[in-house]
């Protein structure tokens, strides 16, 4: 494993700037709207991921047909950071190819949530990314 | 007397607010006191104890043996009664271990519903291994432990009651010397896990007449990695050490091997040197405050915590409400806030709190809750710190309004 080198300068004593605002109206948006939020019914890859520390917990669940995600959804409970995660990587996965979908990696989904993840919130961020790799690994 | 002055750590800002450090009941800061007194030893006295005749060594013996009896003092135990350890953790595995050698067969121990893991989990994984049951005090709804079912767990069965003289989570303070004399009637051994009491209220052993207790240094002004374990002398007599090797031998043959007198006979292998005079060092700066007073200021931030907490809307105080035994920890859950969320906002106000289960996730369990937030004060913190969470947490609910 790669140690994370921390630099104290980053450790800023000085006021965050807007950049570095993590709750943004979108994050809150996906918390308290989530999007696919529900049980799916025959669907054909089911997985469960938790995190010991927040306590979140994330069930995935996909509809795979000839290769391509038809649909995704997820129950879960959670941190605002874990649950847009994953309310927004169902949205990001509907239509794309199985074979995209495992090749994602950490930093789409950094991307995708376009604010700065701390050290220590990582795993709440990369939840969904867990659940999605262990679901499509485990029904190979 | 400014106290905040005497902790470097508490003069920087966090994102250009003052650090306002509210999570005392995970580790609290250090005093330049106790990082001066390490200084000093690794500049003057260092070397390994009871091994050398040369000048270096008998300093570090003298330090490090005078700890046993600062800390013997403080808590009213005699110098043989005190064992270092590295911290609570160890002191309870290690008891879980020895005294588990003991247990037969559908003996019981008896632990709360409000335990820390490090006083539950040692307890059942020996406990399968001996075929022992583990049973538990439940709580009332006013989150204090239950002693009318505690009146009936308490049987013949029961060999070990190890209860937590004041819980992380809700900052309840459990009447230990009710059970000691329940345990005692019963034949059972009373363990006790201070690691939340000694740093904040007057604990005295002989009043308490518990069997054993374990506390760490890090929560009472000492540096991380020394705690204590005390043990009544004829029980730790009667007791096999938990550990072999140097410094506590007294003979050994190809045969056997002797012990050496209390405590060294529990204490194997180059000790922790530095931190036992950092917890010395620790304990002189609280008497030099006065545990009294040390009480009185937590007492009194407590009440003004709750009374301010409990007009916040949507806010649930998970623990006593009232002041009587009840400690500087005051857990509470924000309706549609994660704790996580909750933590993450108030540190960009430069607040410290934790979020989480607390390492009590029986507890959550019958609580029904997946975690709380929770503040913990000690004697650096003000109204002002109160004022600031407050604030914070007004805050945190408008951004998820
Ligand atoms: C009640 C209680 N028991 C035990 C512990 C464990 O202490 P340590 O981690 O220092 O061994 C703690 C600390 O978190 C605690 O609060």
């Amino acid at each position: 494993m790669k140690l994370q080198q921390i630099d104290r300068n980053e450790i800023t004593s000085s006021p965050l700037t807007e950049e570095q605002e993590i709750y943004k109206e979108n994050i809150i948006d996906h918390y308290k709207h989530p999007k696919n939020k529900s049980e799916l019914q025959n669907y054909t890859h089911k997985h469960r991921e938790i995190n010991p520390l927040c306590g979140d917990d994330i069930t995935l669940y996909l509809k795979v047909n000839k290769g391509k995600i038809t649909e995704a959804s997820f129950m879960g409970k959670g941190c605002a950071i874990s649950q847009a995660s994953i309310s927004m990587l169902t949205e990001k996965i509907k239509d794309m190819p199985l074979s995209e979908a495992k090749n994602l990696k950490k930093e789409d989904i950094l991307h995708m949530l376009g604010i700065p993840i701390s050290f220590v919130r990582m795993k709440c961020a990369l939840l969904s990314l867990k659940v999605l790799q262990k679901e499509v690994e485990e029904t190979q | 007397m400014n106290i905040k002055q005497d902790f470097p750590i508490l003069k920087q800002k966090i994102h250009g607010k003052e650090l306002i450090y509210l999570d005392n009941s995970a580790t609290t800061q250090k005093p330049k006191q106790v990082i001066q007194a390490l200084k000093d030893y690794y500049e003057r006295d260092n070397a390994n104890v009871h091994r050398g005749v040369h000048e270096l060594s008998m300093r570090a013996s003298m330090a490090y043996e005078n700890a046993h009896q600062v800390v013997a003092d403080f808590i009213n135990a005699d110098f043989e009664e005190i064992i270092f350890t590295k911290g609570t953790t160890e002191s309870l595995n290690t008891l879980a271990y020895s005294l588990g050698r003991t247990l037969k067969k559908d003996d019981e121990i008896l632990l709360s519903e409000m335990e820390h893991h490090s006083n539950f989990v040692p307890w059942q994984q020996i406990a399968k291994e001996k075929g022992a049951k583990i049973k538990c005090i439940p709580l009332t709804k006013d989150f204090r432990l239950d002693m009318k079912a505690a009146e009936k767990l308490i049987t013949k069965k029961t060999k070990i009651i190890s209860i937590t003289h004041c819980s992380n989570v809700l900052g309840t303070i459990n009447p230990i010397k009710e059970l000691a004399k329940k345990a005692h009637n019963m034949g059972a051994l009373l363990i006790v896990d201070a690691a939340q009491s000694v740093p904040h209220m007057k604990v005295d052993i002989r009043d308490l007449d518990c069997d054993f207790l374990a506390f760490s240094g890090h929560k009472m002004f000492a540096p991380t990695g020394i705690g204590v374990l005390y043990g009544k002398k004829k029980l730790l007599e009667t007791l096999q050490p938990f550990q072999y090797g140097g410094g506590m031998i007294q003979e050994v043959t190809l045969e056997k091997t002797t012990w050496k007198e209390l405590p060294w006979k529990f204490e194997a292998g180059t000790p922790n040197i530095e931190g036992a005079i950092g917890l010395a060092k620790a304990i002189e700066y609280i008497n030099t405050i006065g545990m009294k007073n040390i009480e009185k200021h937590n007492q009194e931030l407590t009440a003004y915590a709750i009374k301010q907490l409990s007009a916040i809307k949507n806010l649930t105080i998970i623990g006593p409400k009232e002041n009587k035994d009840r400690a500087a920890v005051i857990s509470f859950t924000l309706e549609g806030l994660h704790p996580h969320d909750v933590g993450e906002i108030l540190n960009q106000e430069g607040i410290a709190i934790r979020g989480g289960n607390h390492c009590a996730m029986p507890l959550m369990t019958s609580l029904k809750i997946n975690g709380t937030n929770r503040a913990s004060f000690h004697i650096y913190n003000n109204k002002q710190d109160i004022d600031a969470l407050v604030k914070a947490i007004q805050k945190a609910q408008d951004i998820f309004k």
